[in-house]
């Protein structure tokens, strides 16, 4: 069985597939609370499928672009539960499977936008089943657009973006198809983060007075 | 949702093979005890990534703890001789800490349970700090007076027992005194982190060439913060003494600054450790955090809790900084005494109060 997850967007995702078809799935849209949703929500849908991590043979993880917090509890979940269970890990780009869901839907000519917070998105475009651009990390003023736009940054951003449509954030369900399906890019489970830490080094201390 | 994972055997096992993950600050610890017996402490440190920017930076630390984390797992296990699959509860450091630091080990932590069917057990890094000595030094004495000291945190706690009872008598109002010791550092030249570079120098230097204030220490201040620590007017004192002898042209005597702050820190730490250690009537001062690697602390604590008739403790250095086996200590000793292990949506705490040894 195949447990898939994502954690890269304010939502928290879980979908279990047996080989033919999703069993059981799990969404919760609690931003800020990935850490607490997360673990309950695989024990879940184990549950609801009446199996357990015996019965795992491989994890799907999406590995953003997204807010690098809750990004980081879905990468770190899912490598230590391959360490404990010798599985194979399969990270996956969050936007990939917005645009994989939005796809079915009507047209595979179309790009992605999410939050990156402070005034941006992250971006990704789409074509011939594939994606053609990014990600990439940009202020909805400079996004390149490409077909129809899908994803929460439509709706955070209505005037760069007007008439965005479609899936806002990332179904595990649609990732766990996907990857079962091999009509995904295979990536290592390495976070995409587009952006440095903020940190500046320090000049020479304050005078006192 | 909230489930806890399967409950712990009845009666609790005495000497539980635990893994404990550290992930509070900069250091990715995990460490593997069975009872009181250390078996494996690996600790990787981002220290190096934050020296040039003369502090802890949060997302450098949560980047490098995601990427430790498998590893240093790894390394434990191996130098345990333990397959994960042996280990009979994991602990975890759920707070006070870095938001996104702690977040690191707590989904570690979880995921690890979840894929071995072991039970979870989220505690606090400042009882952590307590339980790591009964690996040196067996079990903890009931009551004992702990002094935590470390770049986050100066407090004195009452202990009743590690696992439920830790009672806060007094703690700093403002800067954690290894705090101090990185932001003097800075002042005169040395890198960071401050406390080891201070202590090196320092033992060149004389400790009464200067005499900078030990704060909260005047009788009116005693009346209301006889247990509370102040460091923050003792570190401007230094700045400014600094700054006079470089106005005037004279060259900074690196040593004597760095032995003088050294003992009004340590003089002021000492002076109400023992000052609690007497009013409460206990018997036993337990020291630790990073900052009770200071050798000159040690030494001081001990002259004057001797005439009392109080036993001082003190890890060895390396488990008094940030490390994963303290969190596995106080882990096995939850599950010894059979104490209820967490819920699966246990949150990260960075503001976990030290009262709550548990969560």
């Amino acid at each position: 069985m195949l447990l898939a997850f994502d954690t890269a967007t304010s939502r928290v995702t879980v979908a279990l597939h047996d080989g033919d078809r999703v069993v059981a799935a799990y969404d919760a849209d609690e931003a800020m609370r990935h850490g607490e949703m997360l673990a309950p929500g695989i024990e879940r849908v184990l549950a609801e499928a009446g199996a357990t991590v015996a019965d795992l043979d491989g994890v799907a993880v999406g590995v953003g672009p997204g807010p690098f917090t809750g990004l980081r509890v879905g990468l770190v979940t899912a490598r230590m539960l391959a360490l404990t269970r010798g599985l194979a890990v399969h990270g996956v780009c969050t936007l990939d499977v917005i645009a994989a869901e939005a796809a079915r839907e009507g047209g595979d000519e179309l790009t992605v936008v999410t939050d990156a917070r402070r005034k941006e998105v992250y971006l990704a475009s789409y074509g011939g089943g594939r994606r053609v651009w990014g990600p990439e990390v940009v202020r909805p003023e400079d996004a390149r657009l490409h077909g129809r736009v899908v994803g929460r940054g439509g709706a955070l951003y209505p005037d760069a973006f007007p008439g965005a449509t479609g899936p806002e954030h990332p179904s595990a369900a649609v990732m766990a198809e996907v990857v079962q399906g091999g009509e995904v890019e295979l990536l290592p489970a390495e976070p995409l983060y587009l952006r440095r830490p903020d940190a500046a080094e320090p000049g020479r201390p304050k005078r006192v007075s | 949702m909230g489930r806890t994972l399967p409950a712990w055997h009845d009666p609790p096992v005495s000497s539980p093979l635990v893994l404990g993950i550290e992930t509070s600050c900069d250091e990715t610890g995990v460490g593997l005890v069975r009872g009181h017996e250390l078996l494996a402490d690996a600790v990787a440190s981002s220290v190096d990534e934050h020296a040039r920017f003369g502090g802890v930076v949060p997302e450098v630390a949560s980047r490098a703890h995601l990427e430790a984390m498998v590893p240093t797992v790894e390394r434990a296990c191996a130098t345990a001789g333990v397959r994960l699959d042996d280990v009979d509860a994991i602990a975890v450091t759920a707070g006070p800490g870095l938001a996104g630091a702690l977040l690191v080990g707590v989904a570690a932590a979880k995921s690890l349970a979840l894929g071995l069917g072991k039970p979870l057990y989220g505690v606090n890094h400042l009882a952590a700090h307590v339980a790591v000595d009964q690996l040196e030094h067996g079990a903890l004495p009931d009551p004992c007076l702990a002094l935590l000291v470390s770049g986050g945190h100066s407090s004195l706690l009452r202990v009743a027992d590690v696992t439920t009872s830790v009672e806060p008598l007094g703690s700093t109002i403002d800067d954690a005194a290894g705090e101090a010791f990185d932001k003097v550092a800075r002042l005169l030249g040395l890198p960071f982190p401050g406390g080891p570079h201070i202590d090196r120098a320092a033992r060149s230097g004389s400790s009464v060439a200067i005499d900078f204030p030990r704060g909260l220490s005047s009788r009116r201040d005693l009346e209301r913060h006889r247990f509370d620590f102040s460091f923050s007017g003792l570190k401007t004192a230094v700045a400014r003494w600094v700054q006079a002898r470089e106005d005037s042209g004279e060259p900074v005597p690196v040593a004597d600054v760095a032995a003088s702050f050294q003992e009004a820190v340590c003089d002021v730490l000492s002076r109400k450790a023992v000052d609690a250690a007497v009013s409460q009537g206990i018997d036993d001062v337990l020291l630790g955090g990073g900052v009770a690697a200071n050798s000159r602390l040690r030494v001081i604590t001990e002259e004057r809790a001797t005439p009392h008739g109080i036993r001082v403790r003190v890890p060895r250095p390396g488990l008094c900084t940030d490390n994963g086996a303290m969190v596995a200590a106080l882990g096995a000793e939850m599950v010894a005494r059979g104490r209820a292990p967490s819920a699966l949506d246990l949150p990260a705490d960075s503001s976990m109060p030290v009262q709550q040894v548990s969560a």
